[in-house]
């Protein structure tokens, strides 16, 4: 659970509002994932959790415990329990070592087993994540993109987490491969009964995991509902917005030629406006946006949205 | 409709140290005046090697080693440096994936739309410089008379890729080859640049070459699609028809490994494995080895492209058999 989160950088002796009061759940087993364009403070927001960056204010609250009063040898007991994957899978995992040194590393790290046992769970996990043992001497440079990243899921179960985020994690592979990857989030997540924090920009792939969703724009939550809610009954126009704007294929066989498009682009997080931060490039615009920011509050049962015309 | 573009049997090879890549073996394909062919591949599938080829674009260790590219009745293939300097950027442009490293970081950007018309001689500085400024109304700059003396940082990457775009359309150019303008763009950017583009071609009447790893994008965006696997046209058709009946093993995997905003859980299916190290291709069909339907001919003999119907082309035996309809 994390609550009021907060992290400002300093910009040019303004406040660069990454993240600004954001609060959510994830309940056990559960897929949250988190959508937004570049510059919405996602990834910020992600690694803030588990204190990769050091959040300002708000608390984050795993299994009854704020992390953020945990000191250091305290929080990487819990960190066992809280891993994260990355978009960059080759710049993720340590060069010099190879795969299976990389899966191995957090076991060493967190003192578990002899040599040998660790030996057979790297082995168990590189099954586990669809990667032939025969890799398992092999350098992250000699792999593909997609076995890369299977490293690094892999690297990220080691220690039988309870929660994981994943920040982009199909972002930079291929169409093909990236299809791979998601099914294996999506079997491991029903194997393990995983959490994740699913960050991505593409809310086709964030659908597919997900089971509940939260729309980012410019460091808060504007909008958080069940999946199928959010994607059928979408309220804030930011939403709408980004629901529309995909290409989908075209299966009644007629193309789109046009796509609709939001008008303008995510404005600079330094110094915004009074007001709703949508109202820049929002078309129902009024005059309340423009003086009031928007409470985030339900609407319906379990569906949350910052708008007043919602 | 006429022929702008005739490519014949393209085939463009690496020289490594490990031995020769063939990145581009042989394809073929056309572009009519005023249409969008979309080439569709995964990374190393030869896909902007084999537009690249085309205007003397690719590096010092590749070479054509044979086919004929027929451009208004002159074949690019077989014209000198100063020659294609004379058509890049004049009759065919580019726009490409990342605009901060394809404009000059240290020039003006309304300098650097200024910059073709006035190589090619088209224009005068004075008119070059009026010129620039429309063009930056044409694709969308804000504020486009102050915007156009700002350096390329100044810019976000949607508007860096209007600015590309901009140069693209300065000479008026027949064909603009666009490798993956997209890709490096926010949604809702995308989308912009996307309808920009399929504006400027309504309203220039150009061919655009779109060159795209998104196959939800190409079917909707192109009027032809030509799909690319190692080096090799594995399926070519019109868009109605591709959608309407893709034939090739890949082409309909590459769809159904597509994460759709309306797939249904469970409904996507990943092609198995990757695609082949391009130094140690596989014999036969270059799929077979991560292809569903795999008989001992797959395995030994490369399948040709062969028409099917109407303008439908497959490189499959089983297409051909018509075990695959």
């Amino acid at each position: 659970m994390v609550k009021n989160l907060k992290k400002y950088f300093p910009a040019r002796g303004k406040w660069l509002k990454a993240v600004d009061n954001v609060s959510f759940s994830i309940g056990f087993g559960e897929t949250l994932g988190l959508v937004g364009e570049s510059g919405s403070g996602k990834s910020t927001l992600g690694r803030s959790i588990l204190r990769l960056i050091e959040p300002d204010d708000g608390e984050v609250i795993f299994e009854d415990v704020d992390l953020r009063k945990l000191g250091g040898e305290e929080l990487r007991q819990r960190r066992r329990f809280m891993q994260i994957v990355f978009q960059d899978p080759l710049a993720s995992l340590n060069p010099m070592m190879t795969a299976g040194q990389n899966i191995e590393d957090p076991l060493i790290i967190h003192n578990i087993g002899t040599n040998e046992e660790r030996r057979k769970t790297v082995m168990e996990l590189l099954d586990i994540v669809g990667l032939g043992r025969e890799i398992i001497d092999s350098f992250p440079h000699e792999l593909s993109g997609g076995q890369q990243q299977r490293v690094g899921v892999a690297r990220a179960l080691a220690l039988n987490p309870k929660f994981i985020v994943a920040d982009e994690p199909v972002s930079s592979l291929d169409v093909s491969i990236q299809a791979q990857v998601v099914s294996l989030l999506y079997e491991l997540k029903r194997k393990f009964g995983l959490s994740y924090l699913f960050i991505s920009h593409d809310l086709a792939v964030v659908k597919y995991l997900s089971d509940r969703v939260a729309v980012m724009y410019l460091g808060t939550i504007v909008e958080l509902a069940p999946k199928k809610e959010l994607y059928e009954k979408p309220l804030h126009p930011y939403t709408r917005a980004l629901l529309a704007s995909i290409p989908k294929m075209p299966k009644d066989g007629k193309p789109q030629k046009r796509f609709s498009a939001l008008k303008g682009e995510i404005p600079s997080p330094v110094d915004l406006p009074p007001g709703c931060r949508f109202q820049s490039r929002c078309e129902h615009v009024t005059e309340i946006c423009k003086e009031e920011e928007p409470t985030f509050r339900e609407v319906f049962p379990e569906h949350f949205v910052a708008c007043h015309l919602a | 409709m006429e022929e702008l573009l005739v490519v014949n049997n393209l085939k463009t090879h690496f020289r490594r140290y490990e031995g020769v890549v063939k990145a581009v073996d042989g394809i073929s394909y056309k572009i009519n005046y005023g249409e969008t062919l979309t080439i569709v591949g995964e990374s190393g599938s030869g896909k902007s090697v084999s537009a690249l080829s085309l205007l003397g674009l690719i590096r010092k260790n590749g070479k054509v080693v044979d086919g004929e590219a027929i451009f208004e009745g002159r074949d690019l293939l077989k014209l000198n440096q100063e020659e294609l300097r004379q058509i890049r950027g004049k009759d065919i442009s580019m726009v490409f994936q990342d605009p901060m490293t394809s404009l000059n970081p240290i020039m003006k950007i309304g300098i650097q739309i200024m910059e073709p018309l006035i190589w090619h001689k088209l224009m005068q500085s004075t008119e070059a410089r009026e010129k620039a400024i429309e063009l930056l109304r044409v694709v969308g700059i804000p504020d486009y008379r102050v915007r156009a003396w700002d350096y390329p940082f100044e810019f976000s990457g949607g508007m860096r890729q209007r600015v590309m775009i901009a140069i693209a359309l300065a000479c008026n150019p027949k064909l603009i080859i666009a490798d993956e303008p997209t890709t490096a763009l926010d949604v809702t950017v995308r989308a912009q640049i996307l309808n920009l583009m399929q504006d400027m071609k309504e309203e220039f009447g150009l061919s655009i070459m779109l060159i795209t790893h998104d196959i939800a994008l190409a079917m909707n965006f192109s009027d032809s699609i030509m799909v690319m696997y190692a080096g090799k046209v594995s399926e070519y058709a019109p868009v109605a028809e591709f959608i309407r009946n893709p034939l090739h093993p890949y082409s309909r995997g590459l769809i159904a490994s597509t994460i759709d905003i309306e797939t249904e859980e469970s409904f996507i299916k990943p092609i198995p494995g990757a695609p082949p190290n391009p130094l140690d291709l596989p014999s036969g069909c270059k799929f077979h080895p991560r292809c569903a339907y795999t008989q001992d001919i797959c395995r030994e003999v490369e399948p040709e492209c062969k028409e099917v119907r109407d303008g439908h082309k497959v490189a499959c035996h089983l297409v051909e058999r018509g075990e695959i309809q």
